[in-house]
């Protein structure tokens, strides 16, 4: 495929097409575009430079080695990549093995997060309302996506009732698709 | 998500690869049957995916760009089965997981829609089994019927007036609605060599039909039983007459025997 026709499509799924026939400066535009992205969930989660490096590594070893696992169709690249990230960093923090295949990962419904502007933008606005969220909500959505608790354990952390953790991650997720629903 | 409120939360926490033990197994079974649900799951993974949005941090080392692209320059000179490759990751799960949901669910109502086959092919056997049990007594009875008429070793007893000598005489039991036919026969005089008596069904219109042969034994017995015939033929009387022993497709001798319903 030529630079020419790559750009008639959208870049990320010009380039993923590109890395499935083994093209390797693809496989570095996409690097360059998504590492930021990939590297800070990781190290979020992981609080470790060496460890998050890891992880980084592995998500787009596994792009390379299985393009055809990203379905463009369901969601953007940056958004897929991001929840491959943050699945792997939790497995690792639990040190216990993948739990999900990347082919299993669909996530539909986000911003195309191609350009720098949008990527910021869209984090600028989730901030915006997870800052927003009562601090109890905010807390039970951050020590499960990033500290991958699971819902008894901040249950035992926070005292509160499982059912009402369920429905405060619920609530919390559900507030940022309307978000970006608006 | 209508109606499938319930799996709300489980369904966040499964977005989060948070559900663990029976929750997990009992939301995967319902997720197998209902799209509604993986799409709303599909979508709680997007909105997971604004949350690692959020993240803001130092770029990669430039030492980890150069790992990188490293490491698939020498997978691309050495190049591996990424089957291969993804088992040695550890993830030798297939491309995508609702298949396996799906095959379990298709299964599911297979195993349903057998266990409905096969009652209802119970069904047809029990009345299969009670069709034959009565076929079974209808024969027993007419074997008790028959058995008198047709064994050899029968005793045969013609009663007739005490003043004749026993005559020749022939008895057929015709049913035209199943075509079936037995002629027993007595006192019949012995034959010429390859000569037989053979039996004539005379219709109400047309041509004498042959309806078998026989030779009578050393008592002048002899017993036809359903010789071939053309179907549902109405009997207007039976003949008798001497062919070869072979049989004829017409008369050719003379009519020495004859008798119309009684």
């Amino acid at each position: 495929m030529s630079s020419v026709e790559r750009q008639a499509i959208s870049p990320d799924l010009a380039a993923v097409t590109a890395v499935k026939s083994g093209d390797q400066s693809a496989m570095a535009e996409l690097y360059d575009r998504y590492s930021s992205v990939v590297y800070a969930v990781a190290l979020r989660v992981l609080g470790d430079t060496m460890a998050a490096e890891d992880v980084l590594q592995e998500v787009f070893l596994q792009l390379w080695r299985n393009p055809s696992a990203f379905d463009a169709a369901l969601g953007s690249l940056g958004a897929w990549l991001a929840v491959i990230s943050r699945n792997r960093a939790i497995d690792a923090l639990r040190k216990r093995k993948p739990e999900t295949d990347i082919e299993d990962v669909v996530v539909s419904a986000t911003p195309d997060l191609a350009s720098e502007v949008d990527r910021s933008r869209a984090a600028e606005k989730v901030r915006g309302v997870l800052s927003a969220m009562p601090s109890a909500q905010r807390s039970a959505l951050e020590m499960a996506y990033f500290q991958g608790l699971s819902h008894s354990e901040i249950a035992d952390k926070t005292g509160e009732p499982l059912g009402t953790i369920k429905t405060r991650i619920r609530a919390g997720l559900m507030m940022l698709r309307k978000a970006f629903q608006a | 998500m209508s109606g499938h409120e319930q799996f709300g939360g489980d369904l966040a926490l499964y977005a989060l690869n948070m559900l663990e033990g029976d929750e997990r197994a009992k939301l995967e079974v319902h997720l197998a049957s209902c799209g509604e649900c993986r799409l709303e799951l599909e979508q709680l993974r997007g909105d997971g995916a604004l949350l690692a949005l959020s993240t803001a941090g130092p770029k990669p080392p430039a030492r980890a760009r150069a790992r990188l692209l490293d490491t698939i320059a020498k997978e691309t000179q050495a190049p591996t089965s990424r089957a291969n490759v993804a088992r040695e990751m550890g993830y030798p799960r297939p491309r995508w997981q609702w298949l396996g949901w799906a095959a379990a669910a298709a299964m599911v109502v297979l195993a349903a829609l057998l266990w409905n086959e096969n009652s209802a092919l119970k069904q047809i056997l029990a009345a299969k089994n009670e069709e034959s049990a009565q076929a079974r007594r209808e024969l027993e009875d007419l074997r008790k019927i028959a058995a008198p008429i047709l064994s050899p070793q029968t005793q045969r007893v013609t009663v007739v007036s005490v003043k004749s000598a026993p005559q020749p005489q022939g008895k057929a039991f015709y049913l035209r609605s199943r075509n079936s036919l037995v002629f027993v026969a007595s006192n019949m005089a012995p034959l010429p060599p390859h000569k037989a008596y053979q039996l004539w069904l005379v219709p109400a219109d047309g041509a004498p039909i042959p309806a078998g042969v026989f030779k009578p034994d050393a008592r002048g017995s002899g017993t036809i039983v359903n010789p071939p015939l053309p179907q549902g033929v109405e009997a207007k009387a039976f003949a008798i007459t001497v062919e070869d022993e072979a049989g004829v497709p017409h008369p050719t001798a003379p009519i020495i025997m004859m008798g119309a319903g009684e």
